[in-house]
């Protein structure tokens, strides 16, 4: 049970209704999201549920906001106990080969996938870092361990990812630090429409019951660095 | 002294002047030197405050420039202190700064874009300290601070700064509105060797406010009212570590107000209006490591709890002759208690 969380990419999708999971069970969130109007009706809704939430309007990748994500999260819902890192762009849509992927598309990729995460998590494991202890949420994709063609600037930005937090896990374990990557698998999101418009939103896991999935394994305990994952139709780990 | 212009490349160079008052002995180490300075079972405890951009430009109603630095939340949760200046930024000395207009309660000040507060109340001290009441509270007020707001900074440092700039390593609850700054050249890999070699580190969360407003009424009367926690898990530390003979270190003058603060009854959190000075006995502490001040701040007077004068005077004639940078971004220097 965490008293507080902070979730990035929490207006739509796996970050939403992690949310409103975790501030069911009483956790104080602060939510962030570049779109204000999805943000607030998030926020909303906690509220009308008896939950405390709160909007951050920022964009993860941008360097000046990241003081200010952290700073206005620890000061609304105090210090932060759970980062969930959820938020990401899948690159370039419709999904191309990397030799059609334009430079700037696998840069911004890799800004909001890797080196804004980097920003953010450099932030809040420190403070975590010297109260010893703290979770930290890794939200990736079998994109990061698998090579599928046409993924080139989501898959290589997500298995950066995954490494950053695996090389934390390591060097904050006597910290108390804990790092988990969690491969939500497919799900009835706008980031999976966007990427396979013709999949049948049938077939698809509802992100709430991946949430649900996604808080039982906060609770289980894992090591740091460990890799799970949590897809609502089989059993996680 | 001279005064660092700007953050070093790399901290650990930074020079760190040893003032022991057992001995007499003034020595020159780096901060790099510091697990080799304490010893195993020491508590370091340093101020986990984030620093908050609190410089705020804006304008009067009849539009006249107005620059408030914010000296920290009030007693009620609502309003905050803050010092106004009138034109100009940090790039002229605050004792230089032209007046600003005459502020009354009901004033409204404008701060750009999306964000207004209006004078709660004119304090006896000086017309240029003020209560305000912004015009919003929560996420909206939080995040509007930090897109208008710019790190407090002085004439002698030769750029504007970023929080990037400024922040700890360790930075929570942004409580402060200058940086906790002698805790910045703590790089997490000098934390972890302090660690391995026995050193606990314990946090508290204290409000450290401004440190100079060139306004002498204002100036002669810092600190100013500061918020601050002390965790119940660093009183703990504090007294294991004093049961078992081992030294309390404050990282900065915010801790010791802290913990002293707590040390003399007062709750663990709380506004704490205890000024430190020779006079000051202390309770909970053996050693401060903080940076280099001027004699005459608040700062300075501090170490006198630590050190007697004729000592602290011998150690900034040093500081001067051997080229020590004073400030934020300067030199540090580690006093150990007389007994």
């Amino acid at each position: 049970m965490f008293r507080t969380a902070l979730i990035t990419g929490a207006s739509r999708g796996l970050g939403a209704a992690l949310a409103r999971a975790l501030a069911r069970r009483g956790t104080r969130v602060a939510l962030v999201a570049r779109g204000r109007a999805a943000l607030e009706a998030v926020v909303a809704d906690i509220r009308a549920d008896g939950g405390e939430a709160h909007a951050i309007v920022a964009d993860v990748a941008d360097k000046n906001a990241v003081h200010g994500i952290a700073g206005a999260a620890a000061a609304l819902v105090g210090p932060i106990e759970l980062l969930v890192q959820n938020a990401s762009a899948l690159g370039p849509v419709p999904l191309r080969p990397l030799l059609d992927t334009d430079c700037e598309d696998l840069e911004q990729a890799l800004q909001v996938n890797v080196v804004g995460p980097f920003r953010l998590g450099k932030i809040v494991a420190g403070a975590m870092a010297l109260h010893g202890g703290g979770t930290i949420v890794h939200v990736s994709s079998d994109a990061a361990v698998e090579a599928y063609p046409e993924w080139g600037a989501y898959s290589a930005s997500k298995a950066a990812f995954d490494h950053l937090g695996r090389i934390w896990a390591r060097e904050l374990e006597t910290a108390g630090v804990r790092f988990l990557i969690v491969d939500p698998g497919e799900m009835n999101t706008r980031m999976h429409a966007d990427a396979i418009p013709s999949a049948d939103p049938a077939t698809l896991a509802d992100p709430r019951d991946v949430a649900a999935k996604v808080c039982a394994l906060l609770d289980r305990g894992l090591p740091t660095g460990t890799r799970v994952a949590a897809s609502a139709n089989g059993a996680p780990g | 002294m001279t005064p660092a212009s700007w953050p070093r490349e790399e901290p650990l160079e930074e020079r760190l002047l040893l003032i022991d008052p057992r001995t007499g002995v003034l020595a020159d180490r780096r901060i790099d030197d510091l697990p080799l300075l304490l010893a195993p079972g020491d508590l370091l405890v340093v101020n986990d405050a984030a620093t908050l951009p609190a410089s705020l430009h804006g304008h009067s109603a009849a539009g006249a420039p107005i620059e408030l630095r914010l000296a920290g939340p009030a007693d009620e949760r609502d309003e905050w202190a803050a010092v106004v200046f009138g034109d100009g930024d940090h790039r002229t000395p605050t004792e230089h700064r032209p007046a600003p207009p005459p502020l009354a309660p009901g004033d409204a000040i404008d701060l750009g874009e999306d964000l207004r507060a209006s004078v709660a109340s004119v304090a006896p001290l000086s017309p240029r300290l003020v209560r305000i009441r912004f015009d919003r509270a929560g996420a909206s007020l939080w995040q509007a601070l930090y897109r208008r707001g710019r790190p407090v900074q002085y004439a002698y440092v030769r750029a504007p700064l970023r929080l990037w700039h400024v922040q700890t390593g360790y930075a929570s609850r942004p409580w402060a509105v200058e940086p906790p700054s002698a805790g910045r050249p703590l790089r997490w890999s000098l934390l972890a060797r302090l660690r391995a070699r026995g050193v606990e580190l314990a946090s508290v969360t204290h409000a450290a406010g401004l440190s100079s407003t060139g306004d002498p009424a204002i100036d002669r009367a810092l600190p100013l009212p500061e918020r601050y926690d002390v965790p119940a898990a660093t009183v703990r530390a504090v007294e294991a570590t004093r049961a078992r003979g081992g030294r309390v270190v404050a990282v900065g003058t915010s801790v010791v107000r802290a913990l002293e603060t707590v040390a003399a009854g007062a709750p663990l959190a709380g506004i704490t209006h205890l000024r430190i000075g020779p006079e000051h006995q202390l309770r909970a502490l053996d050693a401060i490591l903080t940076g280099m001040h001027e004699p005459g701040s608040s700062h300075h007077d501090l170490m006198h709890a630590f050190a007697p004068a004729a000592l602290l005077e011998a150690a900034h004639t040093h500081a001067v002759r051997h080229d020590y940078l004073a400030h934020e971004f300067g030199d540090s220097t580690l006093i150990y208690r007389s007994s």
